[in-house]
């Protein structure tokens, strides 16, 4: 995974692009009801070598598109022309009368371990291509990757907002019972593919946590006993102890945006706070000095204001401060208890965990503590993770009992296409990480 | 106790294996098992519970544990009978350390039941120290929900795993 390399390159197209007039465009918003209808004949396979992922590979977009919810693909069954050559001219009737909005129209080149794809998005009705012709190329065993990208492409394309189909995902992998379950950090596609486990199960982790990056990951184990903050280098698989202030237990870590600073708990005195840790100067200050639990800090995008719990109110609920510490201001006031808040990476929302009448919801709200909105309700949901688009959360959904078990779910913002992220094994605390350059 | 290492030790771990096998670890059956076993269940120096100066007759005859109300760290009547035991034996025995493990039952976020779990081992360590036991031998940690003895999801459950257990250790094979 490390080996692949990936190069984007604007194909250079046969002659001028044309203006387009009312192109293709969804807006996505909470009233979006009527998915966008595409095609995706089989990719041209240029090579011999490239027949079966050729194959596999506009499966794979058909996939991720198709997933969302926001789009819905026309089968192959119902096509009238065949699209056997990357460079024909496309017969948009045949495609207007299926009923495809969009055609996605690609060919895939294989020699030896290198692979190259090419692709072209055309609105069918206006008879136009979106944007122009792109190029990725790396290694076969990146194939799933390319694959994402162009899915994240069309998806830009049609959308105006950024993809999330090629990122990753850090979370913890569970098995064995429920009074000795074994957990391990591991990482996977956002698909749930190519998992990898990234600590073994000697000891307890919670909870990991991407940088910005996504070259590094906090998370908390209890390896000494008693909860501490391991940072881990993803490549390397190396790890080591943050050195955090002094104090009897850290754990809830997030790395700032620009990945040198790290918010966390620490607990001393049966009393819980939140700090900061500088990374590189090792500097440690201390946020809030409540005798009351504060933890789980969640950064503003741009850096200014940190989201919290605290029970100084008597219950678990949602505050909003400075990053320097300082006063702070509550910002939710439903009925039942709020945790585990994280900022939206488009800053516009907070989603959090959400306790209430014995049922957990993932929610989210405005910064100002406005249009609360649940998503999702069970006996246990939480710990809410952001796609980096900012459209869709990962959350964890626990079930009930003896033989309960923890998977990882995915919802898009407007509460709809709620789905369980196919994984291997239990998994919880997932951790979406950004797109991948 | 080189297992309670308080120092802050830099572990760097580095782990290489072949990029096809998603579990560069083995099979991962560690020999501390599950985690809470770190400190084990007082099993490892049990004893006969008739002995009064032996662990067993800590764990079994006094109670190793406490247990607590929904969201709540307060020390109940029943409890302090139990923790009263537990000083007398701490104070008489006077070669161990302990450490206090706080629990919460499943019902509540993963970050707050370990601070809620932490106020528990706390409280109990407070209690302790009121009644004369050294605090320098009493260490506190909390595993939140992560590791309830009783697995159903009704409150006869979580009653059990609302708890902080006293979990004794030889003081005198420790630096």
């Amino acid at each position: 995974m490390k080996r692949l390399v990936t190069c984007l390159v604007a194909l250079m197209l046969a002659g001028p692009v044309l203006a387009q007039s009312g192109p293709l465009r969804l807006t996505i918003t909470d009233g979006v009801i009527e998915p966008i209808t595409f095609a995706a004949p089989s990719f041209e396979a240029e090579t011999p070598e490239a027949a079966q992922v050729a194959a596999e590979l506009s499966r794979l977009v058909v996939q991720d598109l198709a997933g969302t919810g926001l789009f819905r693909e026309v089968p192959a069954s119902a096509f009238i022309s065949q699209i056997s050559s990357f460079a024909q001219p496309v017969a948009f009737s045949d495609w207007r009368a299926i009923n495809a909005q969009a055609l996605v129209v690609g060919a895939v080149n294989v020699q030896g371990d290198r692979i190259s794809v090419k692709f072209r998005v055309y609105d069918v009705f206006s008879g136009q291509e979106l944007g122009t012709g792109l190029q990725f190329a790396g290694t076969t065993v990146g194939w799933r990757r390319m694959g994402h990208k162009v899915a994240d492409a069309v998806y830009s394309r049609i959308t105006g907002e950024g993809g999330y189909f090629d990122s990753r995902v850090v979370f913890v992998s569970e098995s064995g019972p429920k009074d000795n379950r074994q957990k391990r950090v591991a990482i996977m596609d956002f698909d749930g593919a190519n998992l990898q486990f990234l600590t073994d199960s000697s000891t307890i982790v919670l909870a990991p946590r991407f940088s910005p990056s996504g070259d590094r990951v906090l998370y908390t184990s209890f390896e000494s006993g008693f909860p501490r903050i391991n940072l881990l280098n993803v490549a390397s698989v190396g790890r080591q102890q943050l050195q955090t202030a002094l104090g009897e237990m850290a754990f809830s870590p997030r790395f700032s945006r620009d990945g040198r600073q790290v918010i966390y708990s620490l607990s001393n005195g049966g009393n819980t706070d939140i700090y900061r840790t500088d990374l590189s100067s090792g500097q440690h200050i201390r946020l809030t000095s409540a005798p009351s639990i504060e933890t789980a800090p969640s950064l503003s995008p741009d850096g200014s204001q940190i989201v919290f719990e605290s029970d100084r109110s008597g219950t678990q609920q949602l505050y909003v401060m400075s990053a320097n510490g300082g006063e702070a201001r509550r910002i939710s006031f439903g009925e039942g208890r709020y945790g585990s808040p994280v900022w939206s990476p488009r800053g516009d929302l907070v989603a959090f965990t959400k306790q209430n009448a014995g049922r957990f919801h993932i929610g989210v709200m405005r910064i100002d503590g406005s249009e609360e909105r649940l998503l999702t309700s069970s006996f246990l949901d939480e710990g809410p993770t952001w796609a980096p688009n900012g459209r869709v959360i990962m959350f964890t959904r626990e079930t009930q009992g003896a033989g309960g078990t923890s998977s990882v779910y995915s919802v898009d913002v407007s509460g709809r296409n709620l789905k369980a992220v196919p994984i291997q094994g239990g998994a919880s605390d997932p951790s979406w990480g950004p797109l991948q350059p | 106790m080189t297992l309670i290492n308080k120092a802050a030790v830099l572990l760097l771990v580095l782990a290489t294996a072949a990029c096809t096998n998603p579990d560069r670890f083995g099979s991962g059956n560690g020999v501390n098992g599950g985690a809470g076993s770190e400190f084990g269940a007082n099993a490892g120096l049990a004893g006969s519970a008739s002995d009064p100066t032996s662990p067993a007759f800590f764990n079994q005859t006094i109670g190793d544990r406490v247990l607590f109300a929904v969201d709540t760290s307060t020390i109940t009547q029943e409890g302090k009978v139990i923790l009263d035991g537990q000083a007398q034996w701490l104070l008489a025995n006077r070669d161990y350390r302990s450490v206090i493990e706080g629990h919460a039952d499943e019902q509540g976020t993963r970050e707050y039941n370990l601070a809620l779990g932490f106020r528990r081992a706390n409280a109990v360590r407070e209690y302790l120290v009121s009644r004369g036991v050294p605090s320098a031998s009493l260490e506190v940690t909390s595993f939140g929900k992560e590791r309830p003895i009783e697995i159903c999801s009704s409150e006869s459950c979580y009653a059990q795993n609302r708890r902080a257990v006293t979990v004794l250790s030889f003081s005198a094979i420790t630096s």
